[in-house]
């Protein structure tokens, strides 16, 4: 690989790792602040990707159908909290395991009744759909880089939120004593389904940016939520820095494990072995730091 | 779930998945009169689609046929195999053993077509796989009631290579798959038909099944800088790759080709990105035969949809049962007399004429297609009446 590829390598991974944080930022939210495991959280991945294939087919424009979609999502999430979710709080990991389990079978069948089981296309908005030449043969599309931008921008207002604003210092101390907080006179559980339904909208809108570079079809959001639980696992319960660490470890170890050739003693490792890499680099943390990287010690 | 239900209460037989406890005992007066097919499809997750065309192809042949398959009536049992490796031993169990069925059907995925073959290669009953395309079927795991109508992996990536290595400026490909049976075959049909060329594979490039992130690998083939890409993906894996590989700006630079499905079932969601891709499938739109021309029109008529390359190969499973089935008129514990007469038919399919080789494979024709806009429009045929992977024949023991 020369030095030119290596960079081209190097954007990729930084571009998927981004990706990977938008997607699994609402899930660190939902289960590091609430303690809530939300297994069904590929699932919004999936509904957004779907709410943007249809959408933007109805309304015609991508810039209309991102708001429209975020909106929807924000409003199902409220639902669920105030339905489901919030009998949850106080009970052991598994009912909500099982429920949330539940609402993967429910979406798919929806899914199934509403959009079909085709696979569907997300054009790319027409001012993002210019390409950079990176070399003669590759160039890169301008939408990636949109996304990144995005991703970050993301990383920054969660960050902002939690730290510097007084609904942040209520989302905080809830996390940490949820009782003294109430007694406080503070309405803890509004607090909840706000930060439930954010979660939640963070995975769909993730869906909604990625669809048109990744196509929509039944299954998409499964194929996340195990990369999401990974991040959340090496990154730390609950810490947003954390998360933005794993999410780029892993899109740069993916990525390289994918390319680089590695053989140790005449046996091909690498990349060959490349759908363990990822898993490798999450139990060496979790040897080192069991807590994750930025996870608070027990 | 809820898809299931529905599915049921519409389907014509009533004897499915949970009725069939109901409808077993009913029938065993009726035993001896009818033919009794098991059918073992996928009817939900991912390849439920698949599954229903299948089912709709083979019901068309039979109405064709007058309703009857050798004068009997026909009786089906239906199981949704869900395209789960793990349940298809107890699946395929329910229709042999205690259905007690006289023709299996199926299936889509080639890891439950697997399972499903152990089990019938011990009962002997009788087996006709309407697509599951891995190569052990008909070869090391090859039996005389095991029949396929659909296709080999190694029969379409032979095809390919064949047509790629008959071009003078394709000197060097890429090919990039999933690293599971399906893509393994392909890739080696691919090298093997590619390999009588004077050309060389520059790299191969495998991913773990399911991965979809497809960017580094990219960027590997842009670096590598071949004349062609050969890839396999199917779903939305394939329309994400078609896109992927598109925007990443490789579509006009270096050809990309592949397997038919690689482009059927995503055109649509595609758009421009898959235009002049090329593939090789045993079957193509525009074929423009009578025969093609007069099935798309009864199929279009019967199920108000327009016909895949799955519904011909259910149609086709019809018409060879038929034909068997007519020989030993309707007698389906001639076993002998039956499998002898399969044998030896033609099967006059909509994508043109094929018979079964001596491990009960179709050879056929390979078409060559090219995209244009939502149409995989045929532009030659890439091999004649393609007989299947000499290795897999050389380990099938029968015949």
């Amino acid at each position: 690989m020369d030095f030119h590829t290596f960079l081209i390598q190097l954007l990729n991974g930084v571009q998927y790792g981004l990706l990977l944080f938008l997607v699994s930022s609402g899930l660190t939210l939902v289960f590091g602040i609430m303690g809530i495991i939300n297994v069904a959280h590929g699932s919004f991945y999936m509904i957004g990707a779907y709410l943007a294939w249809s959408l933007v087919g109805g309304l015609g424009s991508f810039w209309i159908a991102l708001p429209a979609g975020i909106a929807i999502t924000l409003v199902l999430g409220l639902l669920l909290e105030v339905l489901l979710i919030r009998k949850l709080y106080d009970r052991d990991h598994l009912y909500q395991v099982l429920l949330t389990y539940g609402l993967i079978l429910i979406f798919e069948e929806l899914r199934s009744l509403l959009w079909g089981d085709d696979v569907r296309g997300v054009p790319i908005p027409e001012v993002l759909s210019a390409s950079i030449p990176l070399t003669e043969t590759q160039s890169y599309p301008v939408y990636r880089l949109w996304i990144s931008a995005v991703c970050l921008v993301v990383a920054g207002l969660m960050v902002w939120v939690i730290q510097k604003t007084r609904l942040g210092m209520i989302i905080r101390a809830g996390s940490a004593n949820r009782e003294m907080v109430q007694s406080l006179g503070i309405d803890v559980r509004l607090v909840y389904r706000l930060v439930f339904a954010a979660g939640i909208t963070l995975a769909a809108l993730a869906g909604m940016i990625a669809s048109p570079v990744s196509a929509v079809f039944p299954g998409m959001g499964n194929q996340v939520l195990i990369v999401c639980f990974v991040v959340i696992v090496i990154g730390g319960m609950g810490s947003v820095k954390g998360a933005m660490l794993a999410s780029l470890l892993i899109g740069l170890v993916d990525t390289f494990g994918k390319v680089l050739h590695l053989e140790v003693a005449g046996v091909k490792l690498l990349p060959e072995l490349s759908s363990m890499t990822v898993y490798l680099l999450m139990a060496i943390v979790l040897l080192w730091r069991p807590e994750g990287v930025f996870g608070r010690r027990p | 779930m809820i898809k299931r239900r529905r599915f049921l209460k519409g389907a014509a037989a009533g004897a499915a998945v949970a009725g069939a406890e109901l409808v077993v005992p009913a029938l065993a007066f009726a035993q001896g009169a009818k033919i009794k097919i098991g059918l073992m499809l996928p009817y939900t997750g991912t390849f439920a689609p698949l599954g229903v065309a299948i089912e709709n192809g083979f019901r068309l042949a039979l109405q064709e046929a007058g309703g009857k398959f050798g004068g009997r009536e026909v009786e089906f049992f239906k199981v949704d195999d869900e395209s789960e490796p793990a349940k298809a031993t107890d699946n395929v169990n329910r229709l042999v053993n205690r259905d007690k069925v006289d023709v299996v059907l199926g299936t889509v995925h080639s890891g439950v077509a697997a399972a499903m073959i152990r089990v019938t290669r011990e009962s002997g009953t009788l087996h006709i796989i309407p697509n599951a395309g891995v190569g052990v079927a008909t070869g090391a795991l090859c039996a005389p009631n095991i029949f396929r109508t659909s296709f080999s992996n190694w029969q379409n990536g032979y095809a390919m290579g064949v047509a790629l290595a008959q071009r003078k400026n394709v000197k060097s490909v890429v090919t990039i798959t999933w690293r599971y049976a399906a893509g393994e075959e392909m890739v080696k049909g691919f090298k093997d038909g590619f390999g009588k060329g004077a050309g060389k594979i520059a790299k191969e490039i495998w991913l773990p099944f399911p991965n979809v992130e497809f960017q580094p690998l990219l960027t590997e083939i842009a670096a590598a800088k071949p004349d062609a890409v050969f890839a396999f993906f199917a779903g939305g894996g394939a329309a994400k790759f078609l896109r992927d590989y598109a925007q990443a700006g490789l579509k006009d630079k270096i050809p990309l080709t592949g397997t038919g499905f690689l482009t059927d079932g995503v055109l649509e969601a595609v758009g421009s990105s898959a235009q002049g891709v090329e593939t090789a499938l045993h079957y193509a739109d525009n074929l423009n035969t009578k025969r093609d021309n007069e099935f798309r029109l009864a199929y279009a008529k019967t199920y108000k949809l327009q016909p895949d390359v799955y519904a011909v190969q259910g149609y086709d499973s019809g018409l060879l049962l038929a034909a068997g089935l007519k020989a030993v008129n309707g007698d389906a514990s001639r076993k002998k007399e039956l499998i002898a007469a399969m044998e030896k038919t033609t099967v006059d399919s909509p994508r043109g004429k094929w018979r079964l080789s001596r491990a009960h494979n179709p050879v056929q024709d390979i078409y060559l297609r090219k995209v244009s806009g939502t149409d995989n429009k045929v532009s030659g045929v890439a091999v004649k009446a393609l007989d299947d992977d000499p290795a897999a024949m050389a380990a099938c023991k029968i015949g």
